[in-house]
């Protein structure tokens, strides 16, 4: 058994992290999908901030208030805008072929954003925006160079500029080389604090991380019981066997 | 339990059945009456336990069938309705997606067992010519069912896989539009691989149904390869059957009822804790939407066809054509309908082979773990080089076969299986 073990390890051990991060590390996001008032947080910043522009086409809203426990007439008051009703897709009135003249690239959907990165990527994309004035929206991105989306959290977080590797530092506000950049800094605070700011963030990442797979949290306890019911199982089929093969050898 | 008494002719229903078809003797043909060594041990199991994962393969396919749609503008959008809005629709997905990878390891370490036992020598040559007709029958369906998520892994994945098919000299483009049936990979080819997929199942069903009945006809072999049919005769069972042997049924079904319990927990950690394995069972990649005017940064294969990919990278383009690379990428899987004539060895098993057998088999073996990590891996000069090396190792485990198995010197073999 304990060959099978090492072969099985063997086999499988070209794990490989397929990191999108570039050779920024990423910040940890402490993702909780239990954390009920955080994604609750999540799902309002989503939908007034991000709903705008970026869809959740897969997911329901009423999927969302049952799993978040959001109740029925405050998810219709603070979570669905326009004619839209709990049943629906949560998807928005931008035609794809708008956002693209806008932003010079289709607006990805968000549903499987933490699946696709990860939810690490996401929290860290969301505190790395910076001015870079060669950029048509001003800002640029550490994790994401060359990023088509302004900064809509810019009012809440305030204005970064880039920390600059050494050698190549530029004036504030000039033309930046994102390859140089290496790192962030808060020039002028905005609305929220760091610490709020931090906190809004991990909520909205925390948001998209339990977005991207609803049934997570059902899976792992349902998980417990499957192997309970098997560790009885075999107790009782090894048993068996051992009955059988005593008169064997 | 007396068995070997003529066989005694059941009433009622049974009787009545058994007088149409001949259920007693069937059942007593491949279970109740049927010798296996009483040696066999651990690595007999994998052969059991593919069959338990191609059931479970067929019966969680039929119900992902049921909401899925094979057409490009939908197929994505389905995969994602079943994982959300269909009743235990994600564990369905989760476990079809985890088994098309178990079903791999399982077969990789059933044909390992095949070839430490020697299990393909004469009289099992046609036993393992099916079984390899299966195992290319288990990679064509799961190289359609790959593309049916319609992800950018999935998309761009055949693109590769089916441009091999316009490097043949020639005929090469044609050959590549046939197979797609448009000139990229399009909503026409999502249609024929998801009939392909469904078919392709049915069609290995069928196959083990063979590789059953060609096991029977030859009996099981053991990890001291010996023949026990060919030893003395005589059990508790009966006078006639060889004395080594133990019925299939009771003793190797609730031997075989343990693996498969042990098999399901293994397999309910990875469903239930880790569905995407790391980004190895689910490729991250393939959580966006298939775009044909996106390539990713970096294809690769899903991991259990990487040892072939690698192969097809280590050899070099002649004359700007991959054709080569392509050759070589078949030629490693078609070679083992080879083996049964490229060893000469007067013994079966690992254990009385010499050294010269055991130094290949391992190069093999490590030569297959590495080419596969190789071929999950963006390119590089160090990968390339180790690529050469090692799909060199591989074909020498066959090509030169003939050469060490006779030169080396073996040991005896007992005629009866050591206690």
């Amino acid at each position: 058994m304990r060959i099978a073990i090492i072969l099985l390890a063997l086999l499988l051990s070209p794990l490989t992290a397929f990191g999108s991060g570039g050779h920024v590390s990423l910040e940890n996001a402490r993702v909780d999908l239990k954390d009920k008032s955080s994604l609750q947080r999540g799902a309002r910043y989503f939908v007034n901030y991000c709903m705008g522009c970026h869809s959740l086409q897969y997911v329901r809203y009423n999927r969302v208030a049952n799993d978040l426990g959001i109740p029925d007439d405050e998810l219709r008051e603070n979570l669905i805008f326009g004619d839209a009703k709990p049943g629906d897709l949560m998807t928005n009135a931008l035609r794809p072929e708008d956002g693209e003249k806008w932003f010079g690239t289709q607006i990805p959907d968000l549903t499987l954003v933490t699946r696709w990165r990860s939810p690490n990527w996401v929290y860290t994309y969301l505190k790395s925006y910076y001015t870079d004035d060669s950029r048509p929206y001003g800002v640029n991105n550490l994790v994401f160079p060359q990023v088509g989306m302004p900064h809509a959290l810019a009012p809440l977080q305030g204005e970064q500029i880039p920390v600059m590797a050494s050698g190549h530092e530029g004036g504030h506000g000039g033309a930046v080389d994102p390859a140089h950049v290496v790192g962030v800094k808060l020039v002028e605070p905005g609305q929220l604090t760091v610490k709020e700011y931090d906190r809004m963030v991990r909520d909205i990442t925390n948001f998209l991380t339990y977005v991207g797979e609803p049934s997570k949290l059902q899976r792992q306890s349902l998980g417990l019981y499957v192997l309970l019911f098997l560790g009885l199982l075999f107790l009782i089929a090894y048993a068996m066997k051992k009955e059988f093969w005593k008169d064997v050898h | 339990m007396s068995l070997d008494t003529a066989e005694p002719t059941p009433r009622g229903f049974l009787g009545w059945v058994d007088k149409r078809f001949p259920v007693v003797r069937v059942w007593n043909e491949h279970f109740a009456d049927y010798y296996a060594p009483k040696n066999m041990g651990f690595w007999s199991i994998f052969g059991s336990l593919a069959l338990v994962v191609l059931v479970i393969q067929i019966l969680s396919g039929i119900w992902l069938a049921m909401s899925y749609k094979p057409s490009a503008t939908d197929a994505f959008a389905s995969v994602e309705y079943i994982m959300r809005d269909v009743e235990w629709g994600w564990l369905l997905r989760y476990i079809h997606s985890t088994g098309a990878s178990f079903f791999f390891i399982l077969i990789y370490m059933h044909m390992f067992r095949g070839l430490m036992w020697g299990s393909y020598k004469k009289p099992r040559e046609l036993l393992w010519i099916i079984g390899v007709v299966m195992y290319l029958a288990m990679m064509a369906t799961a190289f359609f069912g790959y593309l049916l998520p319609w992800g950018q892994m999935s998309y761009w994945g055949a693109q590769v896989i089916v441009n091999l098919f316009a490097a043949v000299p020639g005929v090469g483009e044609d050959l590549s539009v046939w197979v797609r049936g448009d000139y990229v990979i399009s909503d026409a080819t999502l249609n024929r691989f998801y009939a392909f997929h469904f078919l392709l199942p049915f069609l290995l069903a069928g196959l083990v149904f063979l590789h059953i009945v060609a096991l029977h006809r030859v009996g099981s072999t053991n990890p001291d390869g010996i023949e026990i049919k060919a030893g003395p005769k005589g059990n508790r069972w009966s006078n006639k059957a060889p004395a080594d042997g133990i019925p299939f049924h009771p003793y190797y079904t609730v031997k075989d009822t343990v693996g498969v319990v042990v098999f399901l927990a293994i397999f309910s950690l990875v469903v239930f804790y880790a569905p995407d394995f790391g980004g190895l069972f689910l490729e991250a990649p393939n959580f966006q939407p298939a775009d044909p005017l996106k390539t990713p940064e970096h294809i690769a294969p899903v991991w259990y066809f990487t040892p072939y990919y690698a192969m097809l990278r280590a050899v070099p383009p002649i004359g700007g054509s991959q054709f080569p690379g392509v050759v070589v990428m078949f030629a490693a899987i078609l070679i083992m309908f080879l083996l049964p004539w490229l060893d000469r060895s007067p013994v079966r098993s690992i254990r009385y082979k010499g050294l010269l057998s055991k130094v290949f088999l391992g190069g093999f073996g490590v030569s297959f773990v590495v080419l596969a990590y190789i071929g999950l891996m963006p390119s590089s000069d160090l990968y390339t080089l180790l690529a050469q090396i090692f799909t060199v190792v591989y074909f020498a485990f066959f090509l030169l076969m003939p050469i060490y198995t006779k030169l080396e010197k073996t040991k005896p073999v007992p005629e009866r299986v050591p206690e």
